[in-house]
């Protein structure tokens, strides 16, 4: 876990509070519950939350080596498997943590919001698990294109309350969810799905996410006796990819101090890609406020968002522009704080994969590995199928969940396009039917 | 500085519109129309994509402000196109503070310097073309007290009034730091929540005003007030001024809806801006009289 101070509010410039007044003393309440319970784990807050991953969440995942693609790119790779947790994603290990310290504080009801639908469900999960009352926010747009998880929110008892603002997709639904919060902050916690807002989300949704590296890294050393030379993961509020790289951020190939050294830790550099969302372009289009990608790391300027000072998609004005991907989960304007301030450092590479690209590793992940990844994932295996030159012997990539979910989008997007590697859906046609 | 003039010898009211709802013409008329009716400041908004403050009202009058296209220069030229003796304060959101001036992604990554900080970043270019133009204070519903002093300095190098939002979640340490940061007015809001006209005045006012009762500093009450009534109430009860933003977005809201003339929406908000200012003043005359000593 981190032993970075739960007071200190910044990464670099990045991150802050940037909320309305009436929320200041909600969030100072959390950054002290931060401090005592997850950092500190008073009343063993933390012994309980890991005894529930492992025995609610299924903890840990398998780090697993994949023979074809291995073959395929003349390189070790090994998928950590986080599609194999409860839920189907990694987005259990934050919505577990959060519901349960919502319960350490005495909050009595639970609002989050969700774009792919991934962490409303393991929102909805974590409340039915803990008996704690839930409502989600979701924007018309992704309760459109995620049926599946739709229905499962509602059928662990909690509310969807539909977002028609704006393109109605998690940036309008996170706005939603903030007034929510802003009216109900007294007995209510927002359990935010990534490491996005402000301080502590993004430092504390780390915490819970970095499970997944905790793991890897020790999981690696294990199977291959030394870290891998790459870590992948997609990247769009960027969760998932720092629960990846946290525990593999110091593997700099930097000296250690002497405090810090051990025989057996191994202190290679460990190269960590952000597999961003490139969508149909990385073009925008200023005038009709739209930004074709999710690219924020990569094309991004800085300025304030939903509560933190981070990187952005937005026009020269500073109007936050409407993304764009093929996936739900990684259509966001913004990012998290650190994940901004490590690629201004050069210790993260912003790398990016557009919807066609991702589209075809769904399906060579699906047919060469037996694993359906979410579309979010498979940006991070184009990543690798066009770059695998670059990414040394070794590499970990995360599959951050899996792929049912996105049945619905897959089939209707692969029908609009030439893809060799996808297979005949005349099947559907035969039968009279299109949808799922 | 020099908002606090305002509310010297009566009960402020200070109206709030999104400028540029519907049309930037319409707007300056309806802007003008308040003045007419009794404003003594008037808060005009300065559309930001991601509103989170706001409740549907304003929300929906900063998309129609945006797709008639207003930007920040153009929110600059209204001020200047505005014919109005009353003090104008910015209601809008960091964001398009942090970011004015700094010109497209181009011309910033050629003004980078070794720090990778630009010349311009930061709020200091908007502030400045604010003073320009005339604008008295601003108030930025998400930057609390903890990330505004580069705003704060900002707006003391030109002579602007900060004013920032108490809630009624406030409370002990909160407010004494805020307490250094305020002037020209306090924003008391009168309930949590985002903004929105109520039909009742929330209890949470009451107590609100009583944590403020020692500061030196005009107490303006806003969130929810929607006719004179409500204004009279909250004035008694002890506020130095109200803020009323919904109740006018409505009118302009219905206006366009239903295609009425802008002099006829603008009739209607001079009306009713009269009836909060009378509100007001009933409510200053109900307050207890100091005891003479």
């Amino acid at each position: 876990m981190s032993t970075d101070d739960a007071h200190d509010p910044k990464f670099g410039e990045y991150g802050g509070q940037y909320v309305p007044e009436a929320l200041m003393p909600a969030i100072e309440e959390l950054t002290d519950a931060y401090q005592r319970y997850v950092l500190e784990n008073e009343d063993g807050f933390m012994d309980e939350f890991r005894e529930r991953l492992a025995d609610f969440g299924g903890r840990p995942t398998p780090l697993q080596y994949a023979d074809q693609l291995s073959a395929r790119y003349d390189t070790d790779v090994y998928l950590k498997r986080e599609d194999l947790l409860h839920g189907g994603a990694h987005k259990l290990n934050n919505a577990l943590g959060q519901v349960l310290l919502a319960k350490y504080m005495g909050k009595e009801r639970i609002i989050a919001e969700t774009g792919a639908g991934q962490h409303g469900t393991a929102t909805a999960m974590a409340a039915a698990h803990l008996d704690m009352p839930c409502e989600i926010y979701m924007g018309e747009t992704d309760i459109a294109r995620q049926r599946p998880n739709v229905f499962r929110m509602r059928i662990n008892g909690s509310e969807v309350n539909p977002v028609t603002v704006g393109r109605g997709t998690l940036k309008e639904a996170i706005s939603e969810t903030m007034r929510d919060w802003a009216t109900t902050v007294e007995n209510t916690h927002y359990v935010i799905g990534s490491i996005v807002g402000p301080h502590p989300f993004p430092k504390m949704v780390r915490d819970f996410q970095a499970v997944i590296s905790e793991e890897a890294r020790e999981q690696a050393i294990e199977k291959t006796g030394g870290l891998p030379d790459s870590v992948l993961a997609c990247a769009g509020g960027g969760s998932n990819t720092m629960g990846t790289f946290a525990h593999f951020v110091d593997d700099d190939g930097e000296p250690r101090s002497p405090e810090q050294s051990s025989d057996d830790e191994p202190r290679d550099r460990v190269d960590l890609y952000a597999v961003e969302a490139g969508g149909s372009s990385l073009q925008v289009d200023e005038e009709e406020g739209v930004a074709p990608n999710s690219a924020t790391l990569s094309t991004g300027d800085e300025g304030v968002l939903h509560g933190a000072r981070t990187k952005l998609l937005q026009d020269s004005d500073g109007q936050i522009m409407e993304s764009h991907s093929v996936s739900a989960g990684l259509d966001y304007a913004g990012v998290g704080p650190e994940l901004a301030h490590l690629v201004d450092e050069d210790r993260v590479t912003p790398v990016n994969v557009d919807d066609d690209a991702a589209l075809e590793a769904f399906h060579r992940l699906s047919q060469d590995e037996g694993i359906i990844p979410a579309l979010e994932t498979a940006h991070a295996f184009g990543y690798l199928e066009e770059h695998h030159d670059e990414v040394g012997d070794t590499v970990i990539v995360n599959v951050s969940g899996r792929g049912d979910k996105d049945l619905e989008t897959v089939i209707e997007e692969t029908s609009k396009r030439d893809l060799d590697i996808a297979p005949d859906m005349s099947i559907f046609e035969r039968v009279g039917g299109g949808g799922l | 500085m020099g908002l606090e003039r305002a509310f010297a010898d009566e009960p402020a009211f200070v109206p709030y519109l999104a400028a540029g709802d519907p049309s930037y013409e319409a707007s300056l008329e309806y802007v003008e129309a308040l003045a007419r009716g009794g404003a003594d400041v008037i808060e005009l908004g300065l559309p930001f994509s991601e509103p989170i403050a706001e409740g549907k009202t304003i929300q929906n009058a900063i998309v129609r402000s945006l797709e008639a296209g207003m930007t920040p220069d153009r929110f600059f030229e209204f001020v200047e196109d505005l014919d109005v003796d009353v003090p104008l304060v910015c209601m809008t959101y960091y964001n398009l503070i942090y970011q004015y001036g700094e010109g497209d992604s181009e011309s910033r990554s050629d003004s980078e310097n070794a720090s990778g900080e630009t010349a311009s970043q930061g709020p200091r270019p908007f502030v400045e073309k604010a003073a320009a133009v005339g604008i008295e204070g601003l108030v930025v519903p998400d930057l609390p007290a903890e990330e505004a002093a580069p705003l704060r300095q900002a707006c003391d190098e030109f002579g602007l009034d900060l004013v920032f939002i108490v809630a009624p979640t406030t409370k002990g340490d909160r407010l004494e730091r805020m307490l250094e940061q305020v002037s020209g007015y306090v924003y008391v809001q009168a309930r949590l929540g985002v903004t929105g006209a109520r039909e009742d005045v929330d209890d949470a006012t009451e107590e609100s005003l009583a944590r403020l009762s020692d500061w030196d500093v005009p107490k303006a009450v806003g969130f929810g007030i929607k006719t004179g009534d409500h204004a009279e109430r909250i004035v008694s009860a002890g506020a130095d001024g109200v803020i009323v933003g919904s109740a006018l977005v409505d009118i302009v809201a219905e206006g366009h809806e239903n295609g009425d003339p802008v002099d006829e929406v603008a009739d209607r908000l001079e009306a009713k801006a009269r009836e909060l200012k009378d509100g007001a003043l009933r409510g200053a005359a109900e307050r207890p009289q100091p005891e003479r000593t």
